[in-house]
């Protein structure tokens, strides 16, 4: 699902961090404020989307539904075989010592397996609203998609795909907002990335996690660099990592009282500083010529 | 008839452990002939969800008819019920005082989950 790799165009970036709060929907955002249209931010962080505060009033806003399909059973058909019950991996669907299977929508992951497997046809699928999507511009060319789970789901990966998906229909460059940690919902929202940029922070947290993030990576062999936020000087101890671990630093950003005011009022770093445009537009130069020159 | 004891140790003078879905194993006791077997549990004790789901259906492929444990989830709860497995909650003390308060009747019965479930 690479889009393109190495043309330079059609790029997709994701912004991680294995920790929370270290500043990936900042970069984020004031990524797609200072790159060139068209391109489309995705914010994939669904359990908690915010890339929108900073966007208040997108044009043409428009919300979708994101569905599974799960399944149901026929009591009058099933025969309580229990060949459903031995097939699903996650536990989903349960028919024990001939009675009639019972479905735990939460647990289902939608494969579809029962369906298929059920000698009687007893399982249709049925829609199960996870989340939605919603999509809108807030200047001409530039898009923002975001994800949002429903209150109570468990599972953010089909609602990423969905806003992955949508954002790929877009044919443009992509900035994608991911979720912290390196679970499933990470994973979904990099692994087909064309490049991942790591926002962390120098603290002993901030490595930490993002050790996680990387040995995480690694496993996707997705190409991928750091950004330091609210750093405090050019040398320190993620600076010090990176060098260990032969991963490119691609920009510190200093400590400012300004971003933060800025920040609390839902306007961008770049609005803040907006020196930090060249800077920016280096790193994605940077991240491009990786990319193309195969490094 | 089998009753099925959750427990972290080896045998009835163990004590009970007060969790289901991740206990760490189980007695089967078997109430005519006073033997029991031990059914392992860590592969559950370590899923990342469905732990209830699992261990119920271990539980009743045991072929138990009744279940002593400190708790139980809403999932766990309804495979137990149509694996047509009685649930019997206890505070604590040992496998063996727990089968003692089966006998004598003094044990609380599940009529419902008593716990909600961990993820939802």
């Amino acid at each position: 699902m690479r889009t393109s790799r190495g043309t330079g165009s059609d790029m997709r970036i994701v912004l991680a961090s294995g920790k929370g709060g270290t500043g990936k929907t900042s970069l984020a955002v004031a990524l797609a404020e200072t790159l060139p249209a068209p391109l489309t931010l995705a914010d994939c962080d669904v359990e908690e989307p915010n890339a929108h505060l900073f966007f208040p009033n997108l044009g043409s806003a428009k919300k979708e539904p994101v569905e599974l399909p799960i399944p149901q059973v026929d009591p009058e058909l099933c025969t309580g075989c229990g060949a459903c019950s031995r097939l699903c991996q996650f536990n989903a669907i349960i028919a024990l010592g001939g009675s009639k299977a019972m479905v735990f929508p939460d647990m289902c992951h939608a494969c579809g397996g029962c369906t298929l497997v059920c000698p009687a046809k007893a399982i249709t699928e049925v829609p199960r609203s996870m989340g939605e999507i919603e999509e809108g511009f807030w200047e001409e060319g530039k898009t923002l998609i975001t994800g949002r789970m429903d209150v109570g789901q468990a599972m953010a990966p089909p609602v990423i795909r969905k806003v992955l998906e949508k954002a790929c229909g877009n044919s443009k460059n992509i900035l994608v907002d991911a979720p912290p940690g390196t679970s499933c919902s990470f994973v979904t929202a990099v692994k087909s990335a064309d490049y991942a940029v790591f926002v962390t922070e120098a603290t002993p947290f901030g490595l930490h996690d993002l050790t996680l993030a990387v040995e995480t990576i690694r496993e996707l062999t997705v190409p991928f660099g750091v950004v330091i936020n609210r750093s405090n000087g050019d040398e320190n101890l993620v600076t010090r990592y990176c060098r260990r671990e032969n991963i490119p630093v691609l920009l510190q950003i200093e400590t400012s009282r300004r971003i933060a005011e800025f920040y609390s009022r839902g306007e961008s770093m770049v609005k803040a500083l907006p020196e930090l445009r060249g800077p920016l537009l280096d790193m994605v130069q940077t991240i491009e010529a990786a990319l193309t020159g195969g490094a | 008839m089998k009753v099925a004891i959750t427990t972290a140790g080896e045998d009835l003078s163990s004590p009970l452990e007060l969790r289901f879905g991740r206990a760490t194993a189980f007695l089967i006791y078997d109430t005519e002939s006073g033997n029991f077997s031990r059914l392992d549990n860590t592969q559950q004790l370590n899923a990342a969800q469905g732990a209830g789901i699992q261990a119920a259906q271990a539980v009743v492929n045991a072929g138990a008819k009744a279940l002593i444990s400190g708790h139980c989830g809403p999932k766990a709860f309804q495979v137990l019920k149509m694996g047509k497995v009685d649930i019997y909650l206890a505070k604590g003390g040992s496998v063996q005082e727990a089968l003692n308060e089966l006998k004598e009747g003094t044990l609380e019965t599940a009529s419902d989950a008593d716990v909600e479930g961990h993820w939802v």
